[in-house]
């Protein structure tokens, strides 16, 4: 990933040969990511072949060939730069799924995936955060890095907390397809022992006249 | 690592404000143990109880019934003179702001819990130049909170919750008015504090901040919901 648009953002400091791109390239990311050096030959290959970067002079006494960026290389490297990234807006994640069906289908407590998937990203979290401790202020790649990690996982945990205080506030679910002769199979399944969490069971009216209105 | 006795033990802790049938439950049943080295986070939403479990922890409050130790010693039954003498031994406190006295210096108001504990104002002060330096520049000593940012106010507000090797830190929203970059100044610092052997029990409804924490205990209605340990250090990447 990037390995293409990290070589020619590099290339525009001036010609320079795989080997070296390499390690530039790897520097320049703080060393999160290790970079294949055939893959840097190949890219730079077909970099040629598209015109966006060219040799620079005869190979070196080693064999070693420099490239330059071109006017083409440069448009297209910047052109990268501006793009913005894809947004992830699918709707369908997984995440929201599982709380959904948790809820719809009366399985489970949805609170379980809820604790359950707190539990692991504020782990994750912890280690993020733990890892920066470790990092001076110098080693500002990997902080970057770092706190995007983090405030992902903070959005994460962020939501959970919204979707508990909306569940309480919510009027019971309507358990899909309960058999009519028997509610005992309806009852969610509750792994983990919360005393008070679950006193909900009664449904008014109204609340499954909302529960329906929902698409 | 840790030492057998924790320097802060909750135990089946329950605290009721009022009585008859207004009378609410402000936290119920709640364990926790708190030792030398270790830095715990408490989370949850307004009103689950995080508030009064810090008053309890540093002896401001009184469980209606369990038990609250700090080094060993039980604060129930204590009398207010020897409760107050733990306390000062013992318990540092970090408000969320406006922590420090104003007309005070830095240094002064790092050296005040010292000397109003009756040490000497030059053995105090010493005390808190030390303190101080840990967490500043010196250059800071002399200035007044006003004429300090608020990372460096929080900073001051450490070194004073630190002086007189104190051993719990007590810290209620220690970052709350703060940015960022200025907060992880803070909370590093409240790091270090407790590498070099304090105990700390930090509230904060912040995850990020939380996650500074060895150990995250959340809250829910007065009672632990979850509590959730580092791992090591180690992370995916």
């Amino acid at each position: 990933m990037g390995v293409r648009e990290g070589l020619l953002a590099l290339l525009h400091a001036g010609p320079s040969h795989g080997y070296q791109l390499r390690g530039d390239l790897e520097q320049a990311v703080g060393g999160l990511w290790s970079v294949n050096v055939g893959q840097v030959y190949t890219t730079l290959q077909r970099l040629e072949r598209d015109e966006l970067v060219s040799q620079a002079g005869s190979a070196d006494a080693d064999g070693r060939v420099r490239y330059a960026l071109t006017d083409a290389g440069r448009a297209e490297v910047v052109g990268w730069l501006v793009e913005p990234q894809p947004r992830r807006d699918d709707v369908r994640d997984e995440l929201v799924l599982k709380v959904l069906l948790a809820r719809r289908s009366g399985l489970l407590d949805p609170q379980a995936v809820i604790d359950a998937q707190r539990t692991a990203t504020m782990r994750a979290l912890q280690g993020f955060t733990r890892r920066r401790t470790t990092l001076a202020s110098a080693d500002l790649e990997q902080v970057l890095a770092l706190d995007r990690l983090a405030l992902r996982a903070r959005a994460e945990l962020d939501w959970l907390d919204l979707v508990e205080q909306r569940l309480e506030d919510a009027p019971p679910p309507v358990v899909a397809s309960a058999p009519a002769t028997s509610t005992a199979t309806s009852e969610p399944v509750d792994p983990v022992d919360r005393a008070g969490t679950n006193d909900r069971t009664d449904q008014t009216p109204a609340g499954v006249a909302a529960e329906l209105e929902q698409p | 690592m840790t030492s057998p006795t924790p320097v802060l033990r909750l135990r089946d802790v329950r605290r009721v404000h009022g009585d008859g049938p207004s009378a609410s439950v402000a936290l119920d049943g709640v364990d926790l143990d708190l030792h030398a080295g270790e830095l715990v986070a408490v989370t949850g939403r307004s009103g689950s109880g995080k508030s009064t479990l810090l008053n309890l922890a540093g002896g401001l409050d009184v469980p209606t019934s369990g038990s609250v130790e700090v080094a060993g010693e039980r604060l129930d039954g204590l009398s207010r003179t020897r409760l107050a003498e733990l306390r000062r031994r013992h318990v540092g406190y970090v408000f969320q702001a406006d922590n420090l006295l104003p007309t005070l210096t830095a240094l002064e108001n790092v050296a005040l819990p010292l000397e109003l504990d009756g040490v000497a104002v030059g053995a105090a002060r010493g005390a808190a130049q030390r303190s101080l330096e840990r967490v500043l520049g010196p250059e800071h000593a002399g200035r007044y909170p006003d004429q300090l940012s608020g990372g460096e106010q929080q900073r001051v507000a450490i070194a004073r919750a630190l002086i007189g090797e104190r051993t719990l830190l007590l810290a209620d929203e220690p970052t709350g008015a703060l940015d960022e970059v200025t907060a992880e100044g803070v909370l590093r610092l409240l790091r270090e504090a407790v590498d070099a052997g304090a105990a700390a029990l930090m509230v904060t409804h912040d995850p990020a901040q939380a996650a500074w924490a060895d150990r995250v205990v959340r809250l829910r209605d007065g009672r632990v919901q979850s509590a959730v340990t580092a791992e090591g250090s180690e992370v995916a990447s």
